[in-house]
Order: C-alpha cells, then structure tokens, then sequence
C-alpha cells in the first residue's frame, strides 16, 4: 500500500520543552492508525505538529505526505494537499458565523450545511464558531466542518471525549462517514480517507475499524501492533508494560 | 440656555475634556447658501453619500435630508403620516415650543465647539416623530464637508415623541477636495415616553479632516434607544463623546465600530447616566489599529437603585506605530447596581488565525474574516453598502496600507 503519511525522526519543542523525541511512525493510503498513549505522552502535540501549528517547533525530522516533504509547509498548505484535523479543544473565533466559515472553506460548503440538521447543528450556523459550545456540540461542529472539507488524511484527536452518552452513536457514526462513505458535491462517492485516530477509552473503536495502533510515551512511538489487542493490553496492564517492551518498529 | 451670552463666549476659548485642541480660526466659515438639490441620485454627491450609507436613490428610505457646508442642499419625505422633516431654522419658525428644547440636552459651554455652533445659531436638521407615529423605513440624512479649510457648524435636533419610533442613519463625509477641513456636529435628541428611537452615525472623512460631533440624547421613561457609529476609512483628528441620560426602565445601546489607520487619531465612546430606578445600558465598542492612535472610553454612571449595566472595549492591534487606549470607567452612587465591564487590547491570537487556515483558507482570508467578524459582530444588521466599505477597509489593511 502507499503511503500517505510517515514521519521520520521527528523531533520537536513547544517553548523551551522538547515534547517529540524521536518519532517513527507511517500511515498508509486509506488506513485507520490509533494513537495511545498516557496522557502528557506527546500524542496531540504529534497532531498539532502534522497540522503545522507554530505552537510547535520542529527541530529536526521530516513530515512527509503523499511522498512531499511537507515539514515547512504552512497549515493551510498542508489543508490544501488534503490533511484536516478534528481538535478536542478548538479555539473560539468570536465574530466569524460557523455557516459564513464552513461556506468559505469548501465549495462543497453550500451543500453541506443543507444537511447541517443530520449533525443537530442546524441551529448553530449563525453562532460564533466554538463559543459557547458544549463539548458534543463542539465535536458535531468540527465533523460537519470536516464533512465539508473532504480531507484525504484525518487527524482525529479523541473524538469521542467529553461527549454524552445520548451523542456518542451520532459522533461515532458521523466519524464513520467521514472515514468509509465520503460525499462529494457530485453525489456520494465511495473512498476511504486515511486517518491518525486518538483514543483513550477506545470507544470510538466501536464505530471504526482501525488497521493499526501505535503507542507512544515520552514522545516516542514506543510499539505498534493490532488495535484491539492493544487496547485490552492497555486496559489490563495499563502503560507500565510498555516501558518493559522494546517492540520498536522499523520504518 | 445660558442666561447672557456672555459665559457661552468665554466658552470659545475652552478645550474639550477630550483629543486634540483644533484652532478655530485656522477655518472660515462654510457657505449657508448653497445649491438647491432636487434629485441626489442625479448629484455629483451620489458617491460620497454611498460610502456613509446614505441611499442616493431614496428607496426603502422615509425621508432624506442633506446639508452641504452650511446650508440645506435637499429635504425630502415620502407621506408620511406623523413625521417633520425640516431644517431647525424653518422648524423654529414653524414651532414656537421648538425654542424649549433649543440647548437643553447640550450646554452650549460644553467647549469651544459647543459655543461656536451656539454663538453662530448654526442651522441643522430637524426630525420629529409625532406621538404614536411608528416611522416605517428609515430617515437618512447626510452632513457633506464640500470646501477646502472651512468649517462646516450644524446644531440637528431630533425628536421622537411618546409612543413613537423612528430609525435614523446619518452619513457624514467630506468630498475629495475638501480634505483639510473641520466639521462640528451639535445633536440634540430627545426621544419620550415609551419610545424607540435608532440613531446610526457613519463617519467618512479626509485624512487631515478635523471632526468634533457633539451629541446628547435624553431618554424617556421605559423607551429604547441605540446608538451606532461607524468610522473605517482615515480621518485627521476624531473625537467624540456622545452622552444618554436615562429615566426609569429606559435603555441605552451603544455599538461603535472603528478603523485608527496611520496618521488618525480617534478617540470615541459612549456615555450613560443611568438616572432612572430599573434603567439599564450596554456600551461595546470594537476598534482596529493599523498603525493609527485608538481611544475607546465608555463611562457608566448609576444614580438609581436597580440598574444594570454593562461596558466592553475590545481593540485589536494590526500594525505598530500607533497606539490604543481602553478607558473603561463604571461609577455608581447608589448600592443597588449591577456594573460591570470588560476591556481587551491586542493582536488576533495566532491560534484563531491557524484554525481558520486548517480549514484551507490562507493568512490574509483567515485574518480578514477574523476582523470582519469581530468589527460587524459589534452591530446587527449592517447596511449592505457599509458592508461594501467595510470589506474594501479590510481589503485594503491586508494590503499594507
């Protein structure tokens, strides 16, 4: 299979702190990667770095996606080249209208919000983006946002924290749909994007089938193998075992 | 109205409290005789109007009256049942009660520019609202500043009376060649009983144009008043502190929305006595520095129990060079009040910009949007030619300019 991401080596600081030591990791051309990893370990700083925030600072290490070097890319080229991030904690844009942002980012824009109502955010689209958002609401806004843009790698980073349990089944199969069923403004096409999922409870597990799991500590990738099996590894044993388990993965 | 002329005088050589002392005899006086307009649409004015939201052709407009230097240029009202429009000299023939509110709101010793409209018995619009009359569309008017190194003096009274509404836009702007020039702008607003009354007041000016408006509003019991101003494009020297007194169960609504570009210099706010038991006031002002100098003041008085008031200045920062003031004040003389107020200065988090562009928008779209948002945010319902400046201020910030 293609590769569509792989990091090499990647380190990076955020302030004077470095939070990346050293990671290895790929993800192929339509493959579903679940991060774990204790909190503080450098999983969303790994998102934030793929994404190009400049919070974060690579100080040596490559990016590459779809075989580009893209580790001086701005975050908007990145978006371009096809790489969209859910965030858990997305900063609020006060004065810009989630419908006015979704219709400026997509041509699909239009289209999308048509459905807005199959995401329950048909009465935010004149809110400002984020404020004032409950943590469900938050994470409908930033699938619809993505549902729109049609990214071909997603950056997932716990999409199914802080919400209810009365939310859960709409995030998790919206999740699906973005991940399995596409949507073009043609009509529904059917592709397979790409994605880095983070997951502390695996519930989200529940709605996808993820290919791959990569653990990472310490701001490295400390092992990798099948999801599930790492997932009831991690709810056994917890992340102790890991520092005993020198299965590192060759690129 | 001050009982010899004499203390009105000796105002003419009093500072405002506030910005830069303009030197009045750097100006002479702007003509009162001027041409006679019948159709603005047709007028070589039709730009500079558009720019400041005034409607050349009149449609969806209750009436339009227009002032060109000194004088009156056009004074035009569709039937209207309920609703005078006039100049203040006419309607001073007109009214014998008129001479009443004449100098009530404001005291013509306020300043220098206060004495010199008083002294001066400068002319201006007149708007009345007559009891029970509901103004459907709304009634423009436009103050254009047309000669070189004059003063233009208008002294506006508006009236909206008991069980009456009214939705008013005032554009003022300079045209091209009258660039160094100096506008005072007297307005006194008396809106009654059980009232609604609009007042937007949008600003276009020449880079080296002085601009002192003086306004004062007297809100009557249980009534509605919101006041807008809008500047975007560069002006000389801006300042203004527009009052509201409030009586019992009244509210005030100030929105101002700002662009400080290099060489302005504008300071401008809002404020409200709260004088009347139950009377409540929002003043929130959203301004962008691209290198000019910002004062955004808002003051609150509460001088009866159960009021309620709140106060927010936000400014953002695009360029150095210039410099922004917050001047929250909150000043109650009773126990029973509830003030608050929220001040915030600074650049657009970077953060806000990058989630923007993790959407595909690039820098300049997501910056753009960002303050868009955050200047129209300030004001519902924004007239689609303002909208139309506001994006071409914007557009041309993201320039450099």
């Amino acid at each position: 299979m293609t590769e569509m991401l792989k990091i090499v080596d990647l380190h990076a600081v955020a302030g004077e702190r470095e939070i990346l030591k050293g990671v290895n990791l790929s993800v192929s051309e339509g493959e579903t990667c679940v991060l774990f990893g204790p909190n503080g370990s450098g999983k969303s700083t790994l998102m934030a770095t793929i994404m190009g925030y400049s919070t974060i600072e690579v100080t040596s290490g490559q990016i590459l996606f779809k075989g580009e070097d893209i580790t001086e890319l701005s975050v908007d080229q990145r978006a371009k080249l096809g790489i969209g991030m859910m965030m858990q904690r997305p900063p609020n844009i006060f004065g810009v209208k989630l419908g006015d942002l979704i219709k400026a980012s997509s041509s699909c824009g239009e289209e999308v919000l048509k459905d807005a109502s199959k995401f329950k955010m048909q009465n935010f689209l004149d809110r400002e983006v984020n404020v004032g958002f409950s943590g469900g609401e938050i994470k409908r806004s930033e699938l619809l946002q993505l549902t729109a843009q049609r990214p071909d790698f997603i950056l997932l980073d716990e999409p199914e924290s802080g919400v209810d349990l009365e939310n859960i089944d709409l995030i998790g199969s919206k999740v699906r749909d973005l991940l399995y069923k596409g949507r073009s403004c043609m009509g529904n096409v059917q592709r397979h994007v790409s994605s880095l999922v983070i997951t502390h409870t695996g519930q989200i597990l529940d709605y996808i089938g993820a290919d791959r799991a990569y653990v990472m500590k310490e701001g490295r990738i400390c092992c990798s193998g099948r999801p599930m099996d790492l997932l009831k590894e991690i709810k056994e044993n917890g992340y102790g075992e890991c520092a005993t388990c020198q299965t590192m993965i060759k690129l | 109205m001050p009982d010899n002329d004499k203390a009105v005088r000796d105002a003419l050589d009093k500072k405002a409290a506030y910005g830069a002392d303009i030197d009045l005899d750097r100006y002479d006086e702007g003509s009162r005789d001027v041409e006679r307009i019948s159709d603005v649409g047709k007028s070589d004015y039709k730009e500079y109007m558009e720019k400041v939201g005034v409607v050349a052709d009149e449609m969806n407009r209750s009436g339009t009256l227009m002032f060109i230097d000194n004088g009156l240029s056009h004074c035009h009202a569709q039937p209207q049942e309920g609703l005078d429009m006039m100049s203040v000299h006419e309607a001073l023939s007109k009214f014998d009660w008129l001479k009443d509110y004449m100098w009530k709101a404001m005291d013509p010793t306020k300043d220098k520019y206060t004495a010199k409209s008083y002294l001066e018995d400068a002319d201006g619009y007149f708007i009345r609202v007559r009891s029970g009359y509901h103004v459907k569309n709304p009634v423009q008017t436009c103050m254009l500043l047309d000669t070189d190194r004059t003063v233009q003096n208008v002294h506006n009274i508006v009236i909206v009376e008991d069980n009456a509404s009214l939705e008013m836009i005032t554009g003022c702007s300079t045209s091209h060649h009258a660039n160094d020039a100096l506008h005072v702008g007297v307005s006194e607003i008396y809106v009654g009983d059980n009232a609604n009354l609009t007042f937007s007041m949008i600003h276009s000016w020449g880079k080296q144009t002085g601009v002192r408006p003086r306004t004062a509003t007297v809100v009557g019991k249980n009534s509605n008043y919101t006041n807008n101003y809008v500047i975007l494009n560069p002006v000389g020297s801006l300042q203004s502190f527009p009052s509201a007194s409030l009586a019992e169960g009244a509210t005030a609504l100030y929105n101002t929305m700002c662009i400080a570009h290099e060489g302005s210099d504008i300071d401008t706010g809002g404020l409200v006595y709260l004088n009347g038991r139950g009377s409540s006031a929002q003043i929130m002002s959203r301004s962008i520095s691209m290198g000019g100098h910002m004062c955004a003041r808002g003051r609150l008085v509460g001088n009866a129990p159960e009021v309620k008031a709140h106060l927010e200045c936000r400014s953002i920062i695009m360029k150095d060079g210039g410099s922004t003031n917050a001047v929250p004040e909150l000043e109650a003389h009773v126990a029973d009040v509830e003030m608050t107020h929220e001040a915030a200065v600074g650049k657009i988090a970077r953060d806000q910009i990058e989630y923007l562009m993790s959407r595909g928008l690039d820098e300049d779209q997501a910056v753009s949007m960002i303050v868009r948002g955050f200047l129209s945010g300030s004001i519902n319902g924004l007239p689609p030619a303002l909208q139309k400046e506001l994006d071409a201020a914007i557009e041309q910030a993201n320039l450099g300019d």
